[in-house]
Parts: structure tokens; C-alpha cells; sequence
């Protein structure tokens, strides 16, 4: 099994260390180490209110938005500490991009949607964005619905369609990492499983992270698996090895649904 | 027996729906009558005496005969430095409270004595424009002096009015752009203002409305001159000033109603461009 481990294993794009974040006196986050996997799809599963949105959300730094949020301990990203000193935080949010919960696309048009991300870098080149537009649409098999309409209005199109589109707007930036909070928890069962046969092209090219409350889905999509119970880690392990044989019985009790 | 309890009050119930939904209709229809009334009144009065000679001659023996074109320019220029001065401050004003300073302690006073300057009567704006812009800064009755004391008058509605259309934008908004790496002064200039442009147009329509029809605080600070004005730094007469000086010197009946229904249609003439402009921009979030 070990040996295992780390011939799949190419490189590591996150490193947590002792982790802590509190809102005001609240812990939510309590001394977390995880390694996150390049090319692999990682889950975080767990109960509502274990904190793994807010882990996620220390990863490309969206916490900061949250007033009386402090943080301890490291988050090495390609082994740079991003809350250290001088850290640039537009640099990593490039490279770590995020999916929401909630669809959440501009109130603009589908294609001004796509070349945001490339246009506020400072790509001008119209056939550039162009073929921006058109690479990502593909690459979330969103194309042949949209080409035909890439100048209407974006929150014209379907639940599932507007999530799709938030992936390609962010593909769009190229990054090496997506986050990705609960995606398909607002969405249809047909929505949802378009979804997560992307995330295994997807993860050819890009690491993802993904919150789940569907613990099938964290079964059927991902490589690794990580417990969070009451703002800790319990276990992080393969995915098969978690939903088989467990070493936490708090995880065994989670996946059976005796609780959460 | 219980059956019998609630058809009774059941009966009450209905009785007392019908007694609101008959009583918020009847003040409903008071409100629209007074509104027509007032406008019919005037409109009525004064379309009779308004003709391309009133429009566009200067007025002649203080408003007794003539036109009031030149009125008609000075009210323009006056308003519109006004609001070109209130703009940009009050935008921002209320992009800094909203995005920037959150909830501090800093913004609560500023807001509470915004607040205290949206209700203070015009004829103190007056007052502090006549002596602060008039006669201490030397800019004398003038078209700048009157938009200026406009402008503070105006700065409130249009910060409340910005500032409430910027929070019902979406914070799913504001971290989909953050999380492609935009600062958040690209998110508020790329993302925020373009979904608040019918609140801030709104905001502008009813400072508009405030300023076109301010008559004390521009009396002490733009003067009455009946020229017309040629540069901002000289003095005329806006409609409501017109009207207020031909209705208290008794000069001209006929003309105090044509100004007044001018006043009126130039305003609901602004308020329908507004409209098509929102409408054309598109509501917050959809279409």
C-alpha cells in the first residue's frame, strides 16, 4: 500500500501545517496538516459546520475577505508560505481559482464571463480572447450549447450551464489548482453528473479540491479523501481506504451515516 | 360548537380584510388625486400662456412681459454644476463606506451627520453658501456658488441612494472576481458599479429633482440677475427663484403659471429620460 502511495504520487501543491483559524474567539480550524496532491482530486467531506468550506477557503486566501478572521500555522503552496510577509495574493489566487456553491456569474454576457479573468491580467488581443473563450467552453463541454449565443446574457442559461461557465471563467486564468465549494449542491442530478465527468478531465491537467456533502460523490470523483469533524481532521487517506476500511471509527460512523 | 367558533371567527377575519383592503385603496386613491390635482391645477393654468415667444425671449420689465429664456438657461447651468459637482463626490463617498470602511466607528459618525445634512433645511444650506461661498471665498452670486451649496444639498440622497444599490449587489459577486485574482478595484470598477447603475441613476433623478427646484438656498447664492449668463462665475435666476419672485411681487399671474408648469413638465421630462435610460441599462440582475 505505502509503496503504492508514492509511485501515484508526482508532486505536492499544498503543504498544511498546524493550521488554526478562529472568527472572533471561535475556532474553527483546529491544528490541521494535510498534503494536497498535484493532478489529484482531493474531497473534504464531513458534517455542516466542520469547517472544511472554511479550510477551503484559507487555500486561496478568501478568508481575508471575512472581517475578525486570524490564522496560525503554515500553508506551504508550491513551498512558498502563502500568508507569509509580502506574499502575493493576486499572483495565487491566478493559480488557485475557485468554483462556489452558488453559481455565480456576472451579470454580463457569456463571453465578457469567460476573458474576465485573462482581461483584468491585461490580455487586449481580441482573437486571443477569442480562442480563450472558445478552449474553456470546450474543455467544460459547454460549447456546443453556448457558441451560438456567446454575446446573451449569462444568467439566461440553466443552473448547470451557469456553473459550467464559472469553471471555464475560471480556467481561463490558467490556474494550477481549483477549489471547488459544494459545486453541484445547487444543482439537478443531470446537472450534477455532467459536473463530475469533467472533474476527471479536469484533473489531467489541474489539482482539485472539493467540498462535498454527497459522500458518493467523494466515493465516485476523487483520489484522496480527508474527514473533518468539529473544525479538526480526522483522517485523510485514498478515497478507496477511506470509504473501505477506515482507521478512525468516527469516520467509519460518518460514511455508514450513522451521524451528519 | 367549535364548528360554530371558527365560522364566526372566521367571519371577523374576512370582515376586517375587507375593512384594510377597502381603507389602504381609499388613501391610495386620496394620494393619486391630490398628485393630479396639484399638476392638473397647474398644468392647466399655465400650458395656455406658454408659446414659443415665452420660451425663447428674455424676460422684459422684471418678468411682466416677455419669455423666460434666459431663466431657462440659468436654471440648467445652476442644476447642472450642482449634480456634475455631486456626482463623482457622492459616488465615491459611497463606494468608500460600502467597500472600503465597512462598519468602522469613523463611518458611523460620517454617516450620522449625513444623515443630520439630508434633513437640515435648504435656507441654512443657503446661509452657509452665501457666506462661505459668496462672500468669503469671493465667488459672489454666481452660477458656481449656487452649484456648489446644490451640490452639499444633494450629496446625501445621492451617497444613501449609491450606498443602497452598491449592498444589494451580491457578495457571490465580489468573490468570483477576487478568486480570478482581480484587485478590489478592478471588482468595484468592472463588476460592482455596472450592476448599480439604475440605483446611482435613481440617485441622480431625485437629486435632480431636489436641486432644479431649490428656490431659497439658490436665491442667496446665485443672486436674480435676468441676464444670461455667459460664464459660471456669473449671476442669474433659476425658474424657482422666477417664480417665487413673480408670485410674491404679484407681477405677472400668467407668467408665474407658465413657469410654474415649465418647472413641472422639464422635471417629469427628466424623470422619463431617467426611466428609459434604467430600463435601457437593464434591471440589477436579469434580462
Amino acid at each position: 500500500m505505502e509503496t503504492k502511495l508514492t509511485t501515484d504520487i508526482n508532486e505536492i501543491k499544498f503543504e498544511i501545517e498546524k493550521l488554526n483559524l478562529y472568527y472572533g474567539s471561535f475556532q474553527a480550524l483546529k491544528e490541521i496538516d494535510m498534503t494536497i496532491y498535484g493532478n489529484k482530486i482531493t474531497a473534504l467531506i464531513g458534517p455542516s459546520g466542520c469547517g472544511k468550506s472554511t479550510f477551503l477557503r484559507t487555500l486561496n486566501r478568501m478568508n481575508d475577505l471575512i472581517q475578525g478572521v486570524t490564522i496560525d500555522g503554515t500553508i506551504q503552496f508550491d513551498e512558498q508560505d502563502i500568508y507569509g510577509t509580502g506574499y502575493d495574493i493576486i499572483e495565487l489566487r491566478k493559480k488557485v481559482g475557485m468554483v462556489f456553491q452558488k453559481p455565480n456569474p456576472f451579470p454580463k454576457t457569456i463571453y465578457e464571463n469567460v476573458v474576465y479573468g485573462p482581461k483584468i491580467h491585461g490580455e487586449k488581443d481580441r482573437s486571443k480572447l477569442d480562442h480563450i473563450v472558445e478552449r474553456t467552453l470546450k474543455e467544460v463541454a459547454l460549447w456546443e450549447e453556448v457558441k451560438d449565443r456567446l454575446h446573451k446574457p449569462a444568467l439566461g442559461l440553466s443552473g448547470g450551464q451557469q456553473q459550467r461557465l464559472c469553471i471555464a471563467r475560471c480556467l481561463a486564468v490558467e490556474p494550477e489548482v481549483i477549489l471547488m465549494d459544494e459545486p453541484t449542491s445547487a444543482l439537478d442530478p443531470v446537472a450534477t453528473s455532467k459536473i463530475e465527468g469533467l472533474l476527471e478531465e479536469l484533473a489531467e491537467k489541474y489539482t482539485i479540491v472539493i467540498v462535498t456533502h454527497n459522500m458518493q460523490q467523494a466515493g465516485r470523483v476523487s483520489d484522496f479523501t480527508s474527514f473533518f469533524l468539529n473544525g479538526k481532521v480526522i483522517e485523510t487517506d485514498k478515497t478507496e481506504v477511506i470509504f473501505s476500511n477506515p482507521a478512525n471509527k468516527k469516520t467509519e460512523d460518518y460514511i455508514t451515516g450513522r451521524f451528519g | 360548537m367549535d364548528r360554530i367558533k371558527h365560522e364566526n371567527l372566521k367571519r371577523i377575519k374576512t370582515s376586517k380584510n375587507l375593512l384594510f383592503y377597502g381603507g389602504t385603496g381609499v388613501f391610495a386613491a386620496i394620494t393619486l388625486a391630490t398628485l393630479i390635482i396639484i399638476i392638473g391645477y397647474i398644468l392647466v393654468n399655465g400650458l395656455t400662456h406658454i408659446n414659443l415667444e415665452f420660451l425663447t425671449q428674455e424676460p422684459k420689465r422684471m418678468g411682466k412681459e416677455g419669455g423666460i429664456f434666459s431663466v431657462i438657461i440659468g436654471t440648467l447651468m445652476v442644476t447642472g454644476v450642482g449634480i456634475l459637482i455631486a456626482t463623482p463626490i457622492g459616488i465615491a463617498a459611497a463606494i468608500y463606506f460600502t467597500e472600503y470602511a465597512k462598519n468602522g466607528k469613523g463611518v458611523t459618525i460620517i454617516r450620522f451627520f449625513t444623515e443630520i445634512l439630508a434633513g437640515i433645511p435648504s435656507i441654512i444650506f443657503g446661509l452657509f453658501g452665501f457666506a462661505f461661498f459668496v462672500i468669503f471665498l469671493g465667488m459672489g452670486w454666481s452660477v458656481i456658488s449656487g452649484g456648489l451649496t446644490l451640490a452639499l444639498m444633494v450629496l446625501p440622497t445621492l451617497i444613501r441612494a449609491t450606498e443602497e444599490s452598491l449592498k444589494t449587489v451580491p457578495m457571490a459577486y465580489r468573490e468570483g472576481s477576487l478568486s480570478l485574482g482581480a484587485t478590489r478595484w478592478q471588482t468595484i470598477v468592472k463588476v460592482i458599479i455596472p450592476c448599480c447603475k439604475p440605483g446611482i441613476l435613481t440617485g441622480l433623478i431625485l437629486g435632480i429633482g431636489r436641486a432644479i427646484g431649490e428656490t431659497a438656498a439658490v436665491m442667496l447664492t446665485v443672486g436674480g440677475s435676468l441676464r444670461i449668463p455667459t460664464s459660471i462665475f456669473d449671476s442669474t435666476r433659476t425658474m424657482s427663484v422666477h417664480l417665487y419672485v413673480l408670485a410674491a411681487e404679484g407681477l405677472s399671474q400668467e407668467k408665474t403659471y407658465a413657469t410654474a408648469a415649465l418647472l413641472i413638465i422639464i422635471v417629469l421630462l427628466i424623470n422619463t429620460i431617467a426611466n428609459l435610460i434604467s430600463s435601457r441599462l437593464g434591471g440589477n440582475y436579469g434580462n
